[in-house]
C-alpha cells in the first residue's frame, strides 16, 4: 500500500494570511508521524484539510486511497480522531458515549457492544462503563476520547495534542496506548507541543512553520542533522561575562536565553573541565534533543 | 430504502434520500429520554398556564368569539404557540450548547457524517420534540372537550408538524449566527413576541387595523393559527395550501440558511 495520507503542494489562505503555504506530507502506513510547529504554524488547519473538513485553495489530498474533499465521507469511515477539546457527551455515561459515537459510523448496536469490553479495557476504564462523564478525571476523559476514536476500528488515527493538560502519570498511560496502536499496525498522525513526547513516540517527524515544511526525518536524524550532539547549559551570577568567552573558546555555537547560556558542541570535555574550575557557575551537561532542534529551526534561537 | 454500510457504501443512496442524519436525531432522543418528564412538563407549563389562566380568568369577562367561549377560541392558538416555543428553544439554546459549548457537532463532523446530516438531524429532532409539545396540548383540549369535532381536530397533527419544521428551521438559522446565548433575546424580542401578540393567539387577527394586519400576514405563526383554529372549531380551514406552503417555505428557507451559515461558521 502507498501512503496512508498524502498531501501535495497544499495551500490554504484566510484573507491575506496563507496559513498552509505549499505543504507536502507523506504518512507511511503503520508508523507514528509527528506534526510539530509553534502555535499558529498551521497544524490544526492541516489536520482539518487532511480530514476533508475544509477545502484547500490548491494542492491535492489523498487519505487511505480516497481523494479529498470529494470522498471525505468514505475516507473518514476508516479514520479515528482525538480532538484537542474532548467534546465528550456530558449527558451520557462512558458506555453510552461509545455506543452513540459508533452509530455515526453506521455500526449496529450489537456490533459496538461486542467491541465495548476491548475498548474500555484499552482505555483503562473497564470499571467505569456506567460512570457519567463529569465524574471522570482529566486523564480518564482523554483516554475515553482515545477509545471513542477507535470505535470504528480505524486504520488511521489523528491525534491533536492528546496529552495537553495531563499529569505525568496520565501522560504515560496515553503513551502506552499509542505504542500499542502502532504495534497493531495502525497509522498515527500526532500533533503535540511536547518534544519529549514526539521524540519517544514518533518514527518520523515533520516540523512546520508559517505553513511550510522546514524539516523532516526520524527524531535522531533530525537531531544529528541540525544540532551538535552535546548541550551544556550554564547558569550563574557571572554568566554575563566570564562564561561567554569561555563558550566561544570551547564550543561551535552558543545562544543566550534569559540568564542561561546554551552551548552546543560535539566535544564537551574541554568546556566541562574549564567549568569545573569555576564553582560560582552552575552547569548541566546533556545530550541534544528534539527541543533543541525545534527551537533552532522555528526561530526562537536568540543568536544575535 | 437500503443503505449498505461498510466502507464506501454510505454514499450509495442518492444524497437527498440518505438517512444518515438518523444517528444525530437518535443521539438527541437518548439525551431527552433521560429527562423526558421534566422536559415535557417544562414545555407544557407555560402554554397551559396561558390557556387555562386567560381562558378561564379573562374568558368569563369576554363575550363569545364567533359563537364559541374564549377558552375554546384560545385552544388552537395555544397549540401553535406551544409548538413554536418548543421548536425555538430546542434550536436556539439546546442546539447552541451542542454546537458551541459541548462541541458535539464538531465531534460528529470527524465521522463520516457531514454538516447536512447534523443539521437535518437537529431539524427533524426539534420538530419531533415540538410535535410532542403540540400533542400534549391537544390531549388537554380533548380532555376538556374544547374541540367541536374530534375527527376534524386530528387535522391539527399535520399542522403541528409543519409549524414545528417552520420554527425549527428558522431557529437553526439564528443559532448559526449567534455569538452567545444572550443574542437569542433579540430573536425573542424582535420575532417571537410580535408573533405571539400579533399572530392571532389571543384574539382574531382580523381585529387589527389594516396596516397591522398586513404586517401580521407576513408572520408564520399567523398562518399556523389560520390552519389550526378552524380545525379546533370543527371547520375546514380556508386556503389550506397557501398557509401550508408559507409555513413550509419559512422552514425550508430557514434550514437552507442554517446550512450555509453554519458551514461558514464551522467548516472554513
Amino acid at each position: 500500500m502507498s501512503s496512508a495520507l498524502s498531501l501535495k503542494d497544499l495551500r490554504k489562505s484566510y484573507g491575506e494570511t496563507e496559513v498552509v503555504a505549499g505543504l507536502n506530507l507523506e504518512l507511511a502506513p503503520g508508523t507514528c508521524h509527528g506534526l510539530l510547529g509553534p502555535n499558529g504554524a498551521g497544524k490544526t488547519t492541516t489536520l482539518r484539510l487532511a480530514l476533508g473538513l475544509i477545502e484547500a485553495d490548491a494542492g491535492s489530498i489523498e487519505l487511505l486511497g480516497h481523494r479529498l474533499p470529494h470522498e471525505a465521507s468514505q475516507a473518514r469511515m476508516r479514520v479515528g480522531v482525538v480532538p484537542q477539546a474532548d467534546s465528550l457527551d456530558p449527558d451520557f455515561t462512558v458506555r453510552e458515549n461509545l455506543l452513540v459515537f459508533g452509530r455515526y459510523f453506521g455500526l449496529a448496536r450489537r456490533e459496538i457492544e461486542a467491541r465495548l469490553p476491548a475498548l474500555l479495557d484499552f482505555a483503562g476504564l473497564a470499571g467505569k462503563a456506567d460512570t457519567r462523564i463529569d465524574a471522570l478525571s482529566g486523564g480518564m476523559k482523554r483516554r475515553l476520547a482515545l477509545a471513542r476514536a477507535l470505535v470504528n476500528d480505524p486504520d488511521v488515527i489523528f491525534l491533536d495534542e492528546p496529552t495537553t493538560g495531563l499529569d505525568p502519570q496520565a501522560r504515560h498511560l496515553i503513551w502506552q496506548g499509542l505504542r500499542r496502536l502502532t504495534a497493531q499496525g495502525k497509522t498515527l498522525l500526532l500533533t503535540t507541543h511536547f518534544m519529549e513526547e514526539a521524540e519517544r513516540l514518533c518514527d518520523r517527524i515533520s516540523i512546520i512553520d508559517h505553513g511550510r515544511l522546514i524539516a523532516e526525518g526520524a527524531p535522531r536524524e533530525l537531531i544529528a542533522a541540525h544540532v551538535e550532539a552535546h548541550v551544556v547549559e550554564i547558569d550563574g551570577e557571572d554568566s554575563e561575562n566570564g562564561c561567554e568567552h569561555l563558550a566561544e573558546r570551547y564550543c561551535r555555537r552558543c545562544e543566550k536565553i534569559g540568564e542561561t547560556l546554551f552551548c552546543y558542541t560535539a566535544e564537551p570535555q574541554a568546556l566541562i573541565a574549564a567549568l569545573e574550575g569555576m564553582p560560582h557557575l552552575r552547569y548541566l551537561h546533556r545530550p541534544a534533543n528534539l527541543e533543541d532542534v525545534f527551537l533552532k529551526l522555528t526561530g526562537r534561537d536568540l543568536r544575535d | 430504502m437500503s443503505t449498505t454500510r461498510p466502507a464506501g457504501g454510505i454514499r450509495l443512496t442518492p444524497h437527498v434520500f440518505r438517512l444518515t442524519f438518523l444517528p444525530v436525531w437518535h443521539r438527541n432522543f437518548l439525551v431527552w429520554k433521560k429527562l423526558a418528564i421534566p422536559s415535557l412538563l417544562g414545555n407544557l407549563a407555560d402554554p397551559m398556564l396561558y390557556m387555562l389562566g386567560l381562558g378561564y380568568g379573562l374568558g368569563r369577562l369576554l363575550p363569545d368569539i364567533g359563537g364559541v367561549p374564549y377558552l375554546n377560541f384560545l385552544a388552537a392558538g395555544t397549540v401553535c404557540y406551544s409548538v413554536m416555543n418548543s421548536a425555538t428553544f430546542e434550536t436556539l439554546y439546546s442546539a447552541f450548547s451542542r454546537m458551541h459549548v459541548q462541541k458535539t457537532w464538531a465531534a460528529i463532523l470527524n465521522t463520516p457524517l457531514g454538516l447536512r446530516d447534523v443539521l437535518l438531524g437537529e431539524w427533524v429532532w426539534a420538530a419531533s420534540k415540538s410535535l410532542l409539545s403540540g400533542i400534549a396540548i391537544l390531549l388537554v383540549i380533548w380532555g376538556l372537550g374544547l374541540q367541536a369535532d374530534f375527527v376534524m381536530s386530528l387535522g391539527l397533527l399535520p399542522v403541528i408538524v409543519l409549524t414545528g419544521l417552520c420554527f425549527a428551521g428558522l431557529g437553526l438559522a439564528i443559532n448559526a449566527v449567534s455569538p452567545n446565548y444572550d443574542f437569542f433575546l433579540y430573536y425573542f424580542t424582535l420575532a417571537i413576541t410580535p408573533m405571539v401578540l400579533l399572530g392571532g393567539v389571543f384574539y382574531p387577527a382580523t381585529e387589527l387595523p389594516a396596516w397591522l394586519k398586513a404586517a401580521a400576514d407576513w408572520l408564520p405563526l399567523t398562518h399556523a393559527i389560520a390552519l389550526a383554529r378552524p380545525l379546533v372549531l370543527g371547520q375546514l380551514p380556508q386556503d389550506i395550501l397557501w398557509h401550508g406552503m408559507v409555513l413550509l417555505a419559512y422552514g425550508l428557507a430557514g434550514f437552507w440558511a442554517a446550512c450555509r451559515l453554519t458551514r461558514r461558521r464551522l467548516l472554513r
